[in-house]
């Protein structure tokens, strides 16, 4: 089997498992290996392309040609090709955390669950690979529309309403903005193709390269650029394994990722420098970057401030894009990966608090790191690499940004990104400090008030009270389903620390 | 054989048109079903082979009886009139083997063959209008249309059909006058009645007054008979009451079949330089075109009964066809032919599921389709199918249509046209949305009977319509490739 097959394997195969899984929906044991299994067998199929990726090669493979010069078509250039293989590897760890958590949870409606999860990830490969912004448009449409129902999952009518922003929102944006983005650029250059060095040069006058950059950077909403970053908070009301991997790796991901192809291979980053058009983005992004982490200070649901901060972190990938140095758009590309091992590092220990102890809010969490101390180990990891400190891979991004900053001569974003940093500790360290800092003593008597108070807290609280009593000081933690997943998307933030040159080197070729 | 093919153009006219008294002697509802059945499937067979053989050989010229015209009548089938042909008769097959369980047996059991005998008229005034090359027979053939579409949505269960189909035959009625009074006009101002010599004695930059007065009555006749706004009255209120099945079929055919009309009198009659340059034709009409995209898809969203709905929608579609025709370019021609073709696939797969919808729950209210995604998943599977086309999702029929508009308009440098496009699919989202939430996402109301998923014979139809929409959205040679040659001759390019 050649490459191209691997390529369009690399899609069906998830596509053929949400088909299975339905079918082995009755059977909760012989569905979750079927999720399993098609989530390795994915992940070995992404791996089958990326060593052509690495010498160098541009594997394609065109599936249909709808109107002449248009074609439904797929090509892996190094930066889909790291995105198709965080999505890819991602899924797998986020597959066996969700059976912990789900069945923890009790949630009902898992096989629809499941199914959806599969979909979403076979069009987030889409996005990664695709070779023509029509095709991307096309799987970006289908990754909104499949997690429509994971976000409405509880069916509750905070969940419908949250569904609606969702929906509202990522949808009116890519139908009303980023589809005539495409058309106008279809028009105007006669071609949709990624191509190194961009396709509208010289096709647009310089005012108008302002309005296309604006209608594709507000067009393409999963970037959750301020003010269109409501849909992203409104979307935690999802079970967590959604929010760790789809609404902090792959459809966020995917919005930032398009920005990035776009900034790259449609406009070509060296347009964007001569002509300035992207100036205003770099002060969206880097208000976006500020807003959204003091925003995060103020929430007091651990799921809430992780969803800002991740709408803070998106907005560093968006100004790399902006500031268009080559230092920059690596850098930028890299904190793709390094943001998504960190913060699903963050989502899986929230989901593990909210399984093991039933507390959402942060406030309620004092002491709960003795008990839970394997959880609040890893979330300190992904707290740290997200602030970006050494030795973990947030540092490296980070790093290779604020370069860029220098390089185009933004210096005031270097400024930005360090307040962002003490911002970052500020609201996720605390998280830490009250798990492990507060005292062991209260807890006894905390943990007899919240027993009387019950549904004072939140309302799955009565479920595990029962717990409580008999726990104090022992340690409790959430299923081994949900705490080795978690370890092992934190060890990924260490060992992209140490394997960063790698990345590097793989993701060099995109600004050459 | 050879006599066979030889005579086809006139075949695929009379055979229907003989099966339909045929359809009335035999009575029995099974036979008069295999006579229709066979009879349009029989005309969807030449209507194919017919398009082969003018993308191979170019325009073919048939006289009917062997009088050579411009005495005799002269069938004349260029790409256009083959394309429109391959349309009627290929949602005419489609809807067929569905009107047998359709709701309709129901309350005309045994009148069945009267249904029969004028689907089957209709079909042949529909196709007539698009093979002939003569302007009266046109007329004629309209004008068999027409009443046999009065009698179709006169069978409509709810007693309203009958004033709806009155209001229908009265608007439709002065339409073709006014058609049969430009074709009056005309052959007193040259002599003639072919349409392709007509298009010849016509002066092409003088200001006749009778020709300027026949171009007013032609387009206005046939506005009316397109339900283009603001003469659109009678169209919801006909789709909404006549049976599923006609609903289906006429809302597929007959508007596009006076669009046809409309293009075929502009462009090759009147002539391009007539209709568009000494006469200020397009602005009005990209005008009215424009209102109707918003006025109709805004009403839309009000209906609660779907059917109105989508009947609403259809005028709203119109609106882009009509909108295609008034940029006068190559490419615009070829978007409003396209969507000619991928509207038919949508509303017609459309308008089926509502009908299997009528035929479990016995309505086709918003609120009576609560809760129906669970209970009858793969008809409301096909609604969303339909439904994305409509919308215009990439990889559905609809995209390429609102593809090929978007870059007329840019192209003719309307750009603010392009974003009036857009914003109008945005509102059909809405519309589109409301049934799905209220199949997908409402329970059915406590007590509902319990209802099963619609029979096979209703299902296989549609679910042909929705794949159809899904394979031309992907695979578009032969609707775009047709439109574009259609295109280039009606504008002399080619």
């Amino acid at each position: 089997m050649g490459v191209q097959e691997y390529i369009l394997l690399s899609m069906i195969l998830p596509l053929l498992g949400a088909v299975m899984i339905g079918m082995s929906g009755p059977r909760p044991n012989q569905r979750e290996t079927v999720t399993i299994v098609t989530a390795i067998a994915t992940f070995v199929c992404v791996l089958q392309v990326l060593q052509p990726v690495l010498d160098g090669q541009i594997p394609a493979v065109t599936v249909a040609e709808i109107v002449p010069g248009l074609p439904l078509a797929f090509a892996v250039e190094p930066l889909g090709m790291m995105f198709a293989l965080i999505a890819s590897f991602l899924w797998i760890v986020t597959s066996f955390y969700a059976i912990g958590y789900m069945r923890g949870h009790n949630e009902p409606n898992q096989t629809r669950f499941y199914m959806c999860f599969a979909i979403a990830i076979a069009s987030a490969l889409g996005v990664a690979f695709s070779a023509n912004m029509f095709t991307l448009f096309i799987a970006y449409e289908v990754l909104t529309l499949s997690t429509y129902p994971l976000v409405t999952h509880s069916q509750t009518e905070e969940a419908k309403r949250a569904g609606r922003t969702y929906l509202g929102i990522l949808m009116s944006t890519s139908i009303g903005l980023l589809l005539v983005a495409v058309i106008w650029t279809w028009w105007a250059a006669g071609t949709l193709d990624f191509t190194k060095g961009g396709i509208l040069k010289g096709k647009l006058d310089d005012g108008l390269v302002i309005v296309m950059l604006f209608l594709y950077m507000y067009g393409i909403g999963k970037a959750a650029l301020m003010p269109i970053h409501r849909w992203l908070p409104a979307a935690m009301v999802a079970p967590t394994p959604v929010s760790a991997l789809l609404h902090a790796v792959a459809v966020v991901k995917a919005g930032v990722f398009t920005i990035l192809k776009v900034i790259i291979y449609i406009f070509g980053a060296e347009y964007l420098r001569e002509t300035g058009a992207s100036v205003w983005l770099m002060y969206v992004a880097g208000a976006t970057i500020l807003l959204a982490s003091l925003v995060a200070l103020t929430k007091d649901n651990l799921k809430a401030r992780l969803a800002y901060s991740t709408v803070s972190q998106l907005s560093y990938i968006v100004l790399a894009g902006a500031l268009s140095t080559s230092m920059s758009l690596v850098g930028g590309a890299m904190h793709i990966a390094m943001h998504a091992f960190g913060k699903i590092t963050l989502f899986f220990c929230a989901g593990a608090i909210m399984v093991a102890s039933h507390k959402t809010e942060i406030s309620q969490m004092r002491g709960l790191g003795w008990r839970m101390p394997f959880t609040f180990g890893a979330f300190l990891i992904g707290a740290l690499s997200v602030i970006g400190l050494p030795p973990l891979g947030g540092s490296w991004s980070k790093w290779y940004i604020a370069l860029g900053a220098a390089d185009a001569d933004q210096l005031i974003f270097i400024a930005v990104l360090m307040i962002s940093s003490l911002l970052n500790i500020a609201y996720l360290f605390p998280v830490f400090a009250r798990g492990f800092f507060g005292p062991r003593a209260e807890e006894e008597a905390q943990m007899a008030d919240a027993h009387h108070h019950g549904d004072g807290h939140h309302g799955t609280d009565e479920h595990g009270a029962g717990d409580h009593g008999a726990g104090g000081g022992r340690i409790q933690e959430a299923p081994l389903f949900c705490v080795v997943p978690l370890w092992v998307t934190a060890l990924g933030c260490f060992a992209l620390f140490l394997f960063a040159d790698r990345l590097y080197a793989m993701l060099a070729p995109i600004v050459k | 054989m050879g006599f066979f093919l030889e005579n086809l153009p006139a075949l695929i006219i009379v055979v229907p048109l003989i099966a339909a008294p045929l359809c009335v002697l035999l009575q029995g509802k099974d036979y008069a079903f295999t006579v229709a059945l066979l009879a349009t499937w029989f005309s969807f067979v030449c209507a194919c082979y017919l398009v082969a053989r003018v993308t191979t050989e170019g325009v073919i010229s048939y006289e009917m009886g062997g009088w050579p015209p411009p005495i005799g009548i002269e069938y004349r089938i260029d790409t256009l009139n083959a394309f429109v042909l391959l349309i009627v008769s290929g949602i005419g097959s489609v809807v067929a083997p569905y009107s047998r369980s359709s709701l309709l047996f129901e309350y005309v059991q045994d009148r069945a063959y009267m249904f029969y005998a004028a689907y089957l008229l209709c079909l042949t005034g529909l196709m007539g209008v698009a093979i002939t090359g003569d302007a009266f027979n046109l007329f004629v053939f309209l004008e068999i249309s027409s009443l046999s579409s009065y009698v179709l949505i006169a069978l409509g269960f709810d007693r309203r059909a009958l004033t709806a189909s009155y209001q229908y035959l009265i608007m439709g009625t002065i339409g073709a006058t006014f058609i049969v009074i430009a074709i009056g006009l005309l052959y007193q101002a040259t002599g003639t009645l072919n349409m392709a010599d007509i298009a010849q004695r016509l002066p092409k930059d003088g200001y006749d007054r009778t020709i300027v007065a026949a171009f007013g009555f032609l387009v206005i006749g046939a506005a009316l008979k397109i339900a283009l706004f603001p003469l659109h009255q009678w169209l919801p209120n006909a789709y909404a009451y006549a049976p599923s099945t006609v609903s289906a079929f006429l809302a597929a055919t007959a508007t596009k079949v006076s669009v046809y009309i409309l293009i075929r009198f502009l462009f090759t009659v009147f002539g391009v330089q007539l209709s568009f340059e000494v006469l200020p034709t397009s602005l009005p009409l990209m005008i009215l075109a424009v209102i109707a995209m918003f006025a109709a898809s805004t009403v839309a969203c009000f209906q609660n009964d779907v059917k109105r709905m989508l009947a609403y929608s259809s005028v709203a579609q119109i609106g882009y066809m009509v909108l295609g025709i008034s940029f006068v370019t190559v490419l615009g021609l070829q978007a409003g032919i396209v969507h000619l073709f991928n509207h038919a696939l949508m509303k017609g797969a459309l308008f089926l599921v509502l009908g299997a919808i009528f035929y479990r729950i016995g309505s086709c209210h918003i609120e009576s389709l609560a809760g129906a995604g669970r209970r009858m998943p793969w008809t409301m599977a096909a609604f969303v199918g339909g439904g994305l086309s409509l919308i215009g999702v990439p990889l559905t029929a609809g995209f390429i249509s609102k593809w090929y508009l978007i870059q007329a308009a840019l192209d003719k440098g309307w750009w603010f046209v392009a974003i009036l496009i857009v914003a109008s699919s945005l509102i059909a989202v809405i519309y589109i949305w409301r049934v799905i939430e209220s199949a997908y996402f409402r329970s059915a109301p406590e007590g509902a009977p319990a209802v099963a998923e619609a029979p096979l014979s209703l299902l296989v139809p549609a679910w042909v319509l929705v794949v159809a929409n899904v394979w031309f959205g992907i695979d578009t040679r032969l609707p775009v490739g047709m439109a574009r040659l259609a295109a280039e001759t009606l504008m002399g390019v080619k």
